[in-house]
């Protein structure tokens, strides 16, 4: 038996307190009725559901295998468009809304129209639904005349895309400007720094940062809003789900474009609840 | 024995003419949503040819003019045919349809047989080129390999898409569209140089909705690939269409839905034939 | 010449008159503390004399030149005055480090290399060498604030102004913190303190100065103040502090 007076790595672990034995107690209950309620509740989903009588027929319209099989590799291939387009349209979301971010944070009177064209503009695209502006520029402009390949659905529709979503990011990056307290700006003024600088080396970085999670759900939401193109011609997977549905007058392709898109955004969704909760406890 | 002879006598008189002046109106009844009403749907707006003036209660338009016939035929009369309104996703959802049969140039395909049911054909449609002359004086060609080199659009809801797929064989990926408004506006933007329509809806586009258009050439009704059969649209199972089959034979046999066809789709001299 | 001449100064914020005709005047390589109690205007006053506040009646003259006329360039003023603030208003997303070298880079054109040395000889004098890649939230109070007071000496000002620096500090920090201006005072800075510490006033201060309603009510070296003010106002002050 080891010697009580040596050294704590050469100890015992010490018997469980009276008070550990009693939460373990609890743990096991409540994880045992925790399991048992969850399994009745898809015992009962999985029961009762197909006791429903139209089941069938549900069954056949939106979850028929051999429709999902013949239609999945068709839907992955025209996911492909929607991936180019959001990966094209982000970068440029990100630095106009940035630019009308600053636009609407300029004081220097000479700048004045900037900062009613900042305020004009995010009201008029945060007011506007996605899908009305990507008719009106991707069919309006190019109605204009204007001459192959500048009237290509993806160059306007991806344009609305990026109209509409800059303005989101704007407010959201100009609501992180204004969380930054004074006090900074207050000390950068003092070392001498000038208005550009520190915004560009002192609240810029921390409103950024700030705000990023919040960033990043509007990107998430790009990651859906890039189907709406299909609305002006390019076949990317909304489209293309709709056209097996019309050949084969079955919505089981919809429901195949939804698991690709799931599979996207819920990785996408959970690490920008992880990067805010990481960010909270930082602040606390 | 005598009084139940003469009764049985009476009733057989009395229903036998029923039965011969409506031989088809028993066919139907029962089997409609609601006893005594025919309901048809169509779509929303309806177009020309195929309905005139989005008002297919008036009976003009082609496939107005088919379905009162056809309830004629059933023994619906006048203001016992209902119409509604419908999208081809509602006309194929599973549930309780709020139609006996939808007709809106609806293709016949094996694939849509498996989950829905349609009549026999009431029409069978030539597939035109829907262009603009700007197009044909750069020099677009009815044939399939300068065909092969326009920029084409179409309805994705349509078999115009697997017919580009499998006959045209685009070099570039065709646009597709929700409807045939957004391919004519693509159209005119000059998105798109082609697209394919039925010909009726293609003369009509042509002459009406799209700024000098044109049709380049037609895919002809009795073509052997791909041909394009309108059937109505029925749920799965529905035991109208029996009476709906035997209505259109009739009407087909007895010459009336040739006579249809003439009165609302004007013939198409001259559109020439791809080759 | 005096260093820092302040006549009339009047500021007011809305309806409230903070400062209420200041006259200070402040010599080469003097040390005056300001004391009094809060919303007395102390740090109204120090943020007037760097211009990050506009005053709205009296002069400021530095070296004998008018910095308070309307339309002088305030940043020329603010790299030969330094101020260190009661928050510290350190930059988090930079090490202490950059925080140090931001302002003499962009404001005063240095390049990094030329001040890689002198920026770490003071970290080396206050004691704080092996914490210049830190940030902000890996300091204790103490180191946050001595880094704020390096990246203010940064800039070479001629005057440097300290805003009740010690007041956010838990005790046992504090005198880190007060020996650093020590050394300053030892090697002949002209300050401006509004400060709390008494002890450290009436030890180092040349002149200490008592406000009251936005007035300077009393000023006198700190032998005198401490023990024989003559305001009754600045015994009742005296009386609850010390």
């Amino acid at each position: 038996m080891p010697n009580p007076d040596q050294g704590g790595a050469a100890a015992l672990p010490a018997a469980p307190t009276r008070r550990e034995i009693h939460e373990a107690r609890l743990r096991r209950r409540s994880g045992a009725i925790a399991a048992g309620s969850t399994l009745f509740v898809i015992a009962a989903i999985v029961v009762l559901v197909p006791m429903a009588p139209g089941w069938e027929a549900v069954r056949r319209s939106f979850f028929n295998a051999e429709v999902f099989r013949k239609t999945f590799p068709g839907l992955l291939e025209a996911f492909l468009v929607d991936v180019a387009i959001f990966l094209w349209c982000a970068p440029a979301i990100a630095l106009l809304g940035l630019v009308i971010a600053l636009c609407r944070d300029v004081r220097a009177p000479a700048l004045f129209p900037l900062r009613l064209f900042g305020a004009l503009y995010t009201d008029v695209f945060r007011g506007l639904p996605v899908v009305l502006v990507v008719y009106l520029i991707g069919f309006g402009i190019p109605g204009l005349g204007l001459p192959r390949p500048w009237n290509s659905p993806y160059i306007w529709g991806s344009l609305a895309l990026i109209l509409v979503y800059a303005a989101y990011v704007a407010e959201v990056i100009r609501s992180g400007i204004d969380s930054i307290h004074a006090s900074q700006r207050s000390a950068a003024a003092s070392l001498g720094l000038s208005e550009a600088d520190t915004m560009r080396y002192v609240v810029l970085p921390q409103a950024i940062r700030n705000v990023a999670p919040a960033n990043m759900n509007l990107f998430i939401a790009l990651q859906k809003d890039v189907a709406l193109l299909s609305f002006i011609g390019p076949v990317e997977i909304f489209r293309q789900a709709g056209v097996y549905k019309s050949l084969l007058a079955n919505f089981t392709p919809y429901v195949g474009a939804a698991l690709i898109f799931l599979a996207i955004t819920i990785p996408a969704t959970r690490y920008a609840d992880y990067l805010l909760h990481r960010q909270r406890r930082r602040q606390s | 024995m005598n009084k139940t002879l003469s009764a049985t006598a009476c009733l057989l008189l009395m229903t036998a003419p029923a039965a011969l002046a409506g031989a088809h109106g028993d066919c139907a009844a029962g089997k409609t949503l609601e006893d005594g009403v025919l309901t048809v749907a169509t779509g929303n707006p309806a177009y020309y040819p195929w309905v005139l003036d989005d008002a297919p209660e008036s009976g003009e338009g082609f496939e107005a003019a088919v379905a009162y016939a056809i309830a004629a035929e059933m023994g619906f009369e006048g203001e016992a045919v209902r119409w509604v309104r419908t999208s081809f996703d509602e006309a194929i959802q599973p549930g309780a349809k709020n139609f006996d049969f939808n007709l809106q140039q609806y293709s016949i395909t094996p694939e849509r047989e498996q989950m829905v049911d349609f009549s026999l054909p009431y029409y069978t449609s030539a597939m035109a080129v829907l262009t603009t002359q700007a197009v044909i004086d750069a020099g677009a060609e009815p044939t399939v390999e300068s065909l092969r080199g326009l920029v084409w659009g179409a309805d994705a809801n349509t078999t115009a898409v697997p017919m580009l797929a499998e006959i045209v064989q685009p070099e570039r990926d065709p646009l597709l569209y929700g409807d045939n408004a957004d391919v004519t506006a693509a159209m005119q933007a000059g998105q798109i140089d082609a697209a394919l329509f039925d010909l009726p809806t293609a003369l009509y586009l042509s002459a009406v909705v799209v700024d000098g258009g044109a049709l380049l050439g037609q895919f002809p009704a009795d073509r052997s690939e791909n041909p394009d059969q309108f059937g109505l649209l029925m749920e799965e199972g529905n035991p109208l269409r029996d009476c709906v089959d035997a209505a259109i034979t009739a009407l087909t046999d007895s010459g009336r839905l040739a006579e249809i066809e003439a009165e609302w789709l004007q013939q198409a001299t001259g559109v020439p034939v791809i080759e | 010449m005096a260093k820092l001449v302040l006549q009339d100064v009047r500021k007011r914020f809305g309806q409230n008159l903070v400062l209420d005709g200041i006259e200070l005047t402040v010599s080469e390589g003097e040390m005056v503390c300001l004391i009094g109690a809060s919303g007395s205007g102390k740090s109204t006053l120090l943020r007037c004399i760097n211009l990050l506040e506009p005053i709205d009646d009296g002069t400021i003259h530095l070296d004998g030149v008018d910095i308070s006329e309307p339309g002088y360039d305030p940043q020329a003023v603010r790299t030969r005055i330094g101020i260190v603030f009661q928050s510290f208003n350190l930059f988090p997303h930079m090490t202490a480090a950059q925080n140090v070298m931001l302002a003499p880079r962009r404001v005063l054109g240095r390049r990094p290399d030329e001040m890689a040395g002198p920026v770490e000889a003071l970290f080396d004098r206050f004691g704080l060498k092996n914490r210049m890649g830190h940030y902000p939230d890996q300091l204790s109070g103490g180191q946050q604030q001595r880094v704020a007071i390096i990246r203010a000496l940064a800039m070479s000002p001629e005057i440097m102004l300290f805003d009740e620096i010690t007041s956010a500090l838990d005790p046992e920090l504090v005198g880190e913190v007060l020996d650093v201006l020590r050394q300053l005072r030892a090697e002949g800075m002209t300050m401006v303190l509004a400060t709390h510490e008494m002890g450290f006033a009436r030890e180092l201060a040349d002149t200490v100065c008592f406000l009251d309603g936005g007035r300077i009510l009393e000023r006198a070296p700190p032998a005198v103040l401490f023990s024989q003010p003559r305001a009754e106002r600045t015994r009742a002050f005296l009386s609850r502090v010390l």
